[in-house]
């Protein structure tokens, strides 16, 4: 029972990690591997802003910032500097190793004995692991519906358009380049801020958790198509937050069956080789254009 | 004759070759009217699109100004022409966003070259208006505004990039070739629609075709370009005596 109580908290913090994604991936339409540093970058941040005496909540919000830093640094290589942005994604990835060594001050730090975002009396009061699904859930529907109000503003359509069509984009006087640090920028962001949660929720940050997360990401993303099927863009948001704590219960059920923890990221890369490689699979998940679009140059 | 609409003058592309530069466009200066609704014609090769590129900004000049409505529009990029100039292009796919709905493609360029704000889009506000310009078509465009436009067939994204080329009136409409993907029967449907169109709004457009029946049949203008230059410049008058066997001499 608790292990599914953590399975939909862990689930739904890991989920703005999906829509921050999601947002490159999908609509934008090319994978950003910035994602890998972004993810421990905002965790490093939370954890060592809170040892230094930050509020837990500003902490946090300097997860965001920082995730947002380090999308804009990939923006701006891609568009000005007219890198591939797969590649700008690996070099900002790679450069973000050695930072989180920095600001941590070493590979692995605790909040042991510290204050953090789930240490409240409200919290505090509810059953085992109910904390996180609790902030989990706020979060989530913050900044879902903050999407949504976003995608549908003028700006927003924009954006959208210049992800499905950057030819059509441009003609109607919209700059892609403009469009795609913006979507890097907010994505990132998103992606900061879910790794500060979930530094806070572990109770420490470490250098190496970002190993694999764009698959924990892209794995929201795609069951959420394949179990909700057609939606509005704006459903799809709602299903990939879904499909991330879906598969924190497939993880579950893969530990079930007596796999070892270890061997979960292998397990995890061969699905979704699978949902790629199969045709039939990859026609509904258009993710051969996607990664077609992140090698080639923009901007 | 009154000022030029569109006026290009010494205007020169150059494309590197290796060591060398090849000249794309070589000297074409251009005075069009307003309200001229101009054919070109050319070979594959002839400078036809680098000539329309040349004027939205996505070729850069090596030479030349560009002046459209007064303006000169040679430093300005693409995206800021575009609230001056619409294009329709070739490949139907060009033209729409696939994965947004044909009422969203056209929401989207009711603000053709506007900036971009954080207004709400308000499109529940323009499905009226939009479904009574999507029922000119007469391809049952009206009755998709809540399709994604891939799921429109060639002559309805079409006929919906016309629609968005011109709904917000354009100082130029460039129109690449734009019936070339379509069967015979939707092509004619779609030169119907844009010949009415341009002569309701006053446009002044440009239109490349390789159908020599299309070159004679609309327009007041012609021109052929060949290896980068003007070679044939046709008025209303000298357009009207104008035969396709004529018009055979430039190719071949």
């Amino acid at each position: 029972m608790s292990l599914g109580v953590s399975a939909i908290g862990q689930g739904l913090l890991y989920g703005l990690l999906g829509v921050g994604l999601f947002l490159t991936f999908r609509i934008l339409d090319f994978p950003d591997m910035t994602v890998e540093g972004t993810f421990p970058f905002g965790a490093a941040v939370a954890v060592a802003a809170i040892t230094h005496g930050v509020h837990p909540v500003v902490a946090t919000l300097l997860a965001m910032l920082a995730g947002m830093l380090a999308g804009l640094t990939t923006g701006l290589l891609s568009t000005k500097g007219h890198i591939p942005v797969l590649l700008a994604g690996i070099l900002v990835m790679t450069g973000l190793f050695s930072i989180n060594l920095r600001v941590m001050g070493r590979a692995n730090l605790s909040l042991l004995n510290q204050r953090n975002l789930f240490d409240n009396p409200f919290l505090k009061s509810l059953p085992v692991y109910a904390d996180s699904v609790v902030v989990g859930a706020v979060v989530c529907t913050v900044v879902v519906a903050l999407l949504i109000a976003f995608l549908n503003t003028q700006l927003g359509q924009g954006f959208i358009a210049a992800g499905d069509n950057p030819t059509m984009a441009r003609s109607l006087g919209i700059n892609p380049a403009h469009q795609q640090v913006l979507g890097l920028t907010i994505g990132n962001g998103l992606i900061g801020l879910s790794g500060g949660l979930i530094a806070q929720n572990n109770g420490y940050a470490d250098v190496n958790m970002g190993i694999g997360v764009i698959v924990i990401g892209l794995a929201a993303i795609i069951i959420g198509e394949v179990v909700f099927g057609q939606l509005s863009l704006s459903q799809r948001l709602v299903a990939t937050v879904l499909g991330s704590v879906l598969y924190r219960f497939v993880l579950l059920i893969v530990l079930k069956l007596g796999f070892a923890p270890d061997d979960l990221k292998v397990i995890s890369a061969v699905v979704l080789a699978v949902a790629i490689a199969v045709p039939q699979v990859e026609s509904r998940l258009r993710i051969r254009r996607v990664l077609r679009n992140g090698v080639t140059n923009n901007g | 004759m009154a000022e030029a609409q569109l006026q290009l003058q010494h205007v020169q592309v150059n494309v590197a070759v290796g060591e060398a530069v090849r000249p794309l466009l070589n000297d074409i200066s251009l005075a069009v009217a307003p309200g001229d609704f101009v054919t070109v014609l050319g070979n594959n090769g002839a400078g036809k699109s680098t000539l329309f590129n040349a004027i939205t900004g996505d070729k850069p000049l090596a030479g030349g100004t560009v002046t459209l409505a007064g303006t000169d529009i040679s430093r300005l990029s693409p995206e800021k022409r575009a609230r001056l100039i619409a294009r329709v292009f070739q490949d139907p796919k060009m033209g729409t966003a696939p994965r947004m709905s044909v009422a969203e493609n056209l929401a989207l360029a009711t603000r053709r070259g506007a900036r971009l704000t954080l207004a709400p889009r308000n499109l529940r506000g323009q499905l009226a208006a939009f479904k009574r310009l999507a029922a000119e078509t007469g391809n049952g465009l009206d009755a998709a505004l809540d399709k994604p436009t891939e799921q429109l067939s060639g002559g309805q994204r079409q006929a919906l990039s016309l629609l968005m080329a011109t709904m917000r009136r354009p100082e130029l409409l460039l129109l690449d070739e734009h019936t070339a993907a379509l069967d015979p029967h939707t092509s004619a449907a779609i030169m119907a629609l844009t010949s009415q169109i341009v002569a309701r709004e006053h446009l002044t457009c440009l239109m490349i075709t390789h159908q020599l029946e299309d070159a004679l049949k609309y327009g007041n203008r012609l021109i052929v370009l060949d290896a980068g230059r003007i070679v044939a410049d046709y008025d209303q008058a000298a357009k009207a005596k104008l035969t396709q066997a004529d018009l055979l001499q430039y190719f071949g």
